[in-house]
């Protein structure tokens, strides 16, 4: 954790929602440094040196359809490696695929429902910043149903598609060991299995591994 | 607005001699005027006959191109009112389409009139107003002239001749009063039949309505779509997902800061009520409930019961009508009633819907201001609703008001 507290630009068109991610981000000890309420204002705010990670709903004014998402691959490209966590009240593998293009992690995009379990989201929000990886369940669940490369898929145990999927979500090992208690060792057993059996370069740590599945997945969706 | 409509002819009813009294009598002497309009008018018919006959031989010289360029046009203006009498006579309006000549020029344009079949039956209808219909025409005329000049010159002169042709004179009178409505009729008839559309072009024009009114049902629908999730997205979504949030945070709240927690709970429960609310408003957008309830007759009571003026209704119309013409004529008052309260300054309104033969006619009227323009948004989207269903949507609204609109749409009940 740094000294100061984590300095978050919002960008929330709608007032209800804004206060609310507000007050949950103050409670976990985020500071709310500048909020948007629209595209050329969110555009304005990713040029301020001092945000520490930009949380981002996908739909704003003027038109109301994917500017947030546009605007935060914009500041991206401007600022790379900057965090950002996308919101929105669906999810689309296509968007995500957009936002994760550029290979640098740091990236998360969960559905506006996840709020409201607000301890893991605080969670999603700290690992975007340390430069992790966090993806709803929804994407991932579409993103391992669509794939086109069945066969090394259907090589993998029931298991190991269960820590497949929640590394894809971008969690770690010791994440994932909780969740399907189990050990962490069990976990990093299942992983250089499903790294193996998908014909993947071993990676050093739990972000990269999280890239690489991540990367893998999108690879079969063309 | 069509031209037939504004014209002080009234269809022919019936051409029964009964009754004999003063409407019969005017409605002969009507007939019998335009009669007189149309025999005179045989005159320019037979000169721009003529005149198209030498236009088309001469049509290789220059003097063919100018004599076109003259005579077809004023052909139009003429067939043009006969059009308009026709279609008075025949209650329904008779119109046709001439091949489009915009951007064309004088030497290039007769080209087009050529080879378009309705000047041509302009040019039919020319000789038919010449001859036959100038004998058609000329009977109710010369039947009721006949003997108000033979009495005339009985009067004056006094000889035989003249006691003579009088007698012959009530005979005259009373044929006159037996043919002229079929005289007056068979001569609409034919011009209807000449002027008008053929069968193809009639099937054609239909054709490309029904196109039209299709896909601007198409624009419409989706449209509307677009606008529920519009409205879901920033409502009844939002809201849940404010919930959510409060609700996540109170929980994690409520050891270190019960107060707060209860605080959040609190605006959470309103927050959820405020939820319920869009989605209600949403789904009366979609397909009113109690429209599904009560049919037509019961959604537009309700709809007069929510608005802020006194409504009188007056419905009469059968069960069964098809749902989707009943949801189409529901928001049309719907929009009528919320532009009279938002536009009319009207102290109070009213609405009465029949169904006649075929067609439901609902009128809404108000006694406010008027002004309403029919091109304005929300009359728009009604005609395009309306239209789906052949219905026509009808604004008579003049500066000073009142306003009263009129909706029309051909349906049937289902058994």
């Amino acid at each position: 954790m740094p000294a100061h507290p984590l300095r978050v630009l919002l960008a929330e068109d709608q007032a209800l929602l804004r206060v609310g991610l507000t007050r949950i981000l103050e409670a976990g000890g985020f500071r709310v440094l500048v909020t948007a309420g629209s595209a050329p204002e969110l555009a304005a705010a990713f040029t301020r040196p001092d945000v520490d990670i930009a949380i981002v709903d996908v739909r704003l004014p003027p038109t109301f359809t994917t500017e947030g998402l546009v605007a935060a691959v914009a500041g991206r490209r401007s600022r790379p490696g900057l965090p950002v966590l996308v919101l929105s009240q669906y999810v689309e593998p296509l968007y995500a695929g957009e936002l994760l293009a550029d290979g640098d992690g740091a990236i998360g995009y969960l559905l506006k429902d996840r709020v409201s379990d607000v301890d893991a989201f605080l969670e999603s929000v700290h690992r975007v910043a340390d430069g992790g990886t966090t993806l709803d369940p929804e994407v991932v669940a579409a993103l391992v149903r669509s794939t086109h490369r069945r066969r090394p898929l259907d090589r993998l145990t029931d298991r190991e598609r269960e820590v497949l999927t929640l590394m894809a979500e971008g969690r770690s090992n010791a994440a994932i060991a909780e969740r399907l208690f189990v050990t962490e060792k069990a976990v990093g057993k299942h992983t250089t299995s499903i790294f193996t059996k998908l014909d993947l370069p071993p990676a050093a740590d739990d972000n990269r591994r999280v890239l690489a599945v991540l990367a893998w997945l999108r690879s079969g969706r063309t | 607005m069509t031209d037939w409509k504004a014209m002080p002819l009234t269809p022919i009813r019936s051409r029964s001699p009964v009754p004999i009294d003063g409407a019969a009598l005017l409605d002969r002497l009507r007939q019998t005027g335009v009669a007189l309009v149309c025999a005179l008018l045989a005159a320019p018919a037979l000169a721009l006959a003529i005149l198209s006959i030498l236009s088309v031989a001469l049509g290789p010289l220059l003097i063919g191109l100018v004599l076109a360029n003259g005579v077809v046009p004023a052909t139009a203006a003429l067939t043009g009112l006969h059009r308009r009498i026709a279609g008075a006579l025949l209650g329904t309006p008779v119109s046709t389409d001439y091949a489009d000549t915009t951007g064309r020029n004088p030497v290039t344009r007769p080209m087009r009139w050529l080879t378009d079949s309705a000047r041509w039956r302009d040019v039919a209808f020319l000789w038919f107003s010449a001859t036959g219909g100038f004998v058609l025409s000329l009977l109710p005329v010369a039947l009721l002239a006949a003997p108000v000049v033979h009495l005339t010159g009985a009067l004056i002169d006094g000889g035989l001749f003249w006691m003579l042709l009088a007698l012959l004179g009530g005979p005259a009178l009373v044929v006159w009063w037996l043919i002229t409505p079929a005289l007056t009729r068979a001569r609409a008839v034919a011009e209807g039949t000449i002027l008008g559309r053929s069968r193809v072009e009639r099937l054609r024009h239909r054709v490309a309505e029904v196109a039209a009114s299709r896909s601007e049902t198409l624009d419409h629908s989706a449209e509307e779509l677009r606008r529920i999730e519009r409205d879901l997205h920033d409502g009844a979504q939002a809201r849940i997902a404010a919930v959510g949030m409060s609700v996540g945070l109170a929980e994690k709240l409520l050891r270190t800061d019960p107060d707060a927690a209860s605080e959040l709970l609190r605006e959470a429960r309103t927050t959820s009520v405020e939820a319920l609310e869009d989605l209600r408003a949403v789904v009366r957008g979609i397909y009113p409930p109690v429209l599904a309830d009560r049919g037509l007759v019961g959604g537009v009571e309700a709809l007069a019961l929510r608005v802020p003026l006194p409504v009188t209704v007056s419905l009469r119309v059968p069960d069964g009508l098809p749902e989707p013409v009943q949801s189409a004529v529901y928001f049309a008052v719907s929009e009528c009633l919320a532009n009279t309260v938002k536009h009319a300054g009207a102290s109070r309104a009213w609405l009465s819907g029949r169904w006649v033969e075929g067609r439901l006619l609902v009128q809404v009227g108000d006694d406010g201001r008027g002004g309403a323009d029919p091109a304005g948004g929300g009359l728009t989207g009604v005609a395009r609703r309306l239209a789906a269903f052949d219905g026509t949507l009808d604004v008579v609204s003049p500066a000073g008001g009142p306003t009263l609109v009129t909706l029309e749409v051909p349906c049937r009940p289902t058994p």
